[in-house]
């Protein structure tokens, strides 16, 4: 029962009861998720900063605003930002102002203090959400298990054997260890997805263009998306509706209305379609899994939705697709961090040589290897055979699924092939590595909204069904990753080692 | 496979400094890599546009109005190298050179 669950592990919607009601108040969620982390913190790895008396403060702020009927969804509910979202930390003058630092999970950023705030600080900070600190993460974003941060690999509360998932692995092993209400991550490939799977946690990535990228480090600037990593669908919604909307600092920002994410959720589904991608369901998926998700689908169709089976035939071109493309952006992106404005700087006396020590010194062995890929794929001679080829099946995959998509409301598939796997598993081997993501690349390929919702267990671990929508209908992809959450009892789901 | 020059040219043109180990590491895993996203050239694209990005907005615009940005303490602030006002870098020319 979700009443008998701990303070630090409850939903946003049950806290934000309590907080109304007087019977908790925003210093006690804050102190609670601040006593867990520094419990843990050896453990698990999960934070690279914590901003405890900034905390603290904003916490008795939003208490003093509560007392006053002040009525903001998030308003006192303690949460993380993935260390990707950069947190203002220099005052006009540009003297530190006690602010977070901002490292993307890389030792090139050493130093750095970010002059402005992210779009999603300022979002959540005017919903009066309490920010407890920044999250490890894969070097820029780049991984599916979180060993590529600079600072260590995050260790996944359900087995601290295996990995948490990435790229956004600490943000998903915070919520799910009561370290925080909820938290922000980034989804490139599957980096919010993937991690919520592997973690037992809800994480929705947003249709590309709902949320602004403004103060998101940059990753692949066409398939890049930031979203929430909740306990629950609602919780998911509520997010959402802090975090979306036009944005005129990003210019790929949509300024399409937003609706109401938690009127969405009906519970019901009935005259819902929902279309089952048979490519989904690839050689080399855990039996487990597919018997979870399978499940999951016979309980959706109990639910009243209608099980459609459909093709995606170019589903198997999504992961060459995928590290053609968002390799060459990163390349593109990446050729900022040069010694010479921020962050790291080797030093050398000949400029060429300072900017080769420097991001020879500065990156880890995953961004190399994308910058490398990333730079071949868009260099003279090898241009259209890479970059323009892939650009062209990109369209191949965005027009299939706008045709399966015509004739459902929504897909479900897998969202991983398979559950947390053990730390060091894969790391000789990257291609092993990237079809973590086979199932959730695709989504961002054609920039669809995708959620991953818990779905069971396979061997004690978590498994993650996943939901994909059309373009900017949000709604529809949590109205059915909730009403599934509501029948099937996995919500209080939380790992062993939590408590 | 690519060879190991094709490497040493990649990494030069992306200003990345490698080790010899490196540069033998990243000659075999760029070849599988390539090798296994080749499978692209199997797709029939000849009646295929490119997609750059999937949201259809095109030249976004706004008033040509002066605003304020970041402010010069701020934008120098997290610099490695300054000499008052300006980012100091190394020589590139040097006199009598």
């Amino acid at each position: 029962m979700a009443e008998s669950l701990p303070l630090a592990d409850r939903s946003v919607r049950e806290v934000a009861v309590s907080l109304r009601r007087r019977e908790l108040s925003s210093r006690e969620l804050t102190r609670a998720c601040l006593d867990r982390i520094a419990r843990d913190a050896g453990r698990l790895n999960t934070f690279l900063a914590v901003g405890e008396e900034a905390a603290m403060a904003t916490a008795g702020d939003a208490d003093r605003a509560l007392a006053e009927g002040d009525d903001r969804p998030l308003l006192g509910i303690p949460y993380a930002l993935k260390d990707i979202f950069v947190t203002r930390a220099l005052d006009e003058a540009g003297a530190p102002t006690g602010g977070l630092p901002t490292t993307a999970g890389s030792r090139i950023l050493e130093g750095y203090r970010s002059p402005y705030a992210s779009a999603a600080e300022e979002r959540l900070g005017d919903a009066g959400a309490v920010l407890l600190g920044k999250t490890n993460c894969d070097e820029f974003a780049m991984g599916s298990s979180n060993e590529n941060s600079a600072f260590g690999p995050v260790r996944n509360p359900w087995d601290e054997a295996t990995v948490p998932g990435g790229s956004s692995g600490g943000s998903s092993a915070a919520v799910a260890a009561g370290q925080a209400f909820f938290a922000l991550g980034t989804d490139t490939g599957g980096s919010i997805r993937q991690p919520a799977a592997l973690c037992g946690i809800v994480g929705l990535k947003p249709t590309y263009g709902r949320v602004s990228r403004y103060g998101m480090v940059a990753f692949a600037s066409s398939l890049d998306q930031c979203g929430p990593l909740t306990r629950s669908v609602e919780d998911a919604a509520t997010v959402l509706g802090a975090l979306a909307g036009h944005d005129p600092r990003d210019s790929t920002s949509v300024a399409e209305r937003v609706p109401d994410y938690r009127a969405a959720l009906t519970g019901d589904l009935h005259g819902v379609r929902l279309g089952v991608p048979r490519e989904y369901f690839v050689a080399g998926m855990e039996p487990g899994v597919e018997a979870s998700v399978r499940a999951a689908i016979d309980q959706l169709a109990s639910l009243g939705a209608r099980i459609v089976d459909v093709s995606l035939p170019s589903t198997d071109r999504g992961l060459a697709t995928y590290y053609i493309i968002a390799p060459a952006e990163a390349s593109a992106n990446l050729a900022r961090y040069d010694g010479v404005r921020y962050g790291f700087s080797a030093g050398a006396s000949d400029l060429l040589d300072n900017y080769r020590e420097t991001r020879g010194r500065g990156f880890g062995a995953e961004v190399k290897r994308r910058i490398m890929l990333g730079t071949y794929a868009l260099s003279a001679g090898y241009y259209d055979a890479y970059y323009v080829k892939a650009q062209q099946v990109r369209t191949l995959i965005k027009r299939e699924f706008d045709a399966v998509l015509a004739d459902c409301d929504a897909l479900v598939a897998p969202t991983s092939p398979s559950v947390a796997f053990p730390i060091g598993a894969k790391v000789d081997d990257p291609l092993l590595m990237y079809l973590n993501d086979a199932c959730t690349l695709p989504v961002n390929i054609a920039g669809l909204p995708g959620i991953s919702v818990p779905c069971g267990l396979s061997d004690g671990l978590p498994v993650g069904l996943q939901v994909i929508g059309k373009a900017f209908d949000e709604p529809m992809v949590l109205r059915v990753a909730d009403a599934y959450e509501r029948s099937a009892g996995y919500a209080d789901l939380r790992p062993p080692t939590s408590v | 496979m690519i060879s190991r020059q094709d490497v040493e040219h990649v990494a030069a043109l992306a200003r990345l400094g490698l080790s010899a180990d490196e540069i033998d590491l990243m000659q075999g895993q760029l070849s599988r890599i390539l090798e296994a996203v080749a499978q692209l050239r199997d797709v029939d694209t000849s009646q295929i546009g490119p997609t750059a990005q999937v949201i259809g907005l095109e030249n976004v615009m706004r008033e040509d109005e002066a605003r304020a940005g970041l402010g010069r303490e701020l934008a120098l602030a997290n610099a490695p190298l300054r000499e008052g006002p300006l980012l100091r870098v190394p020589v590139i020319l040097e006199e009598g050179r």
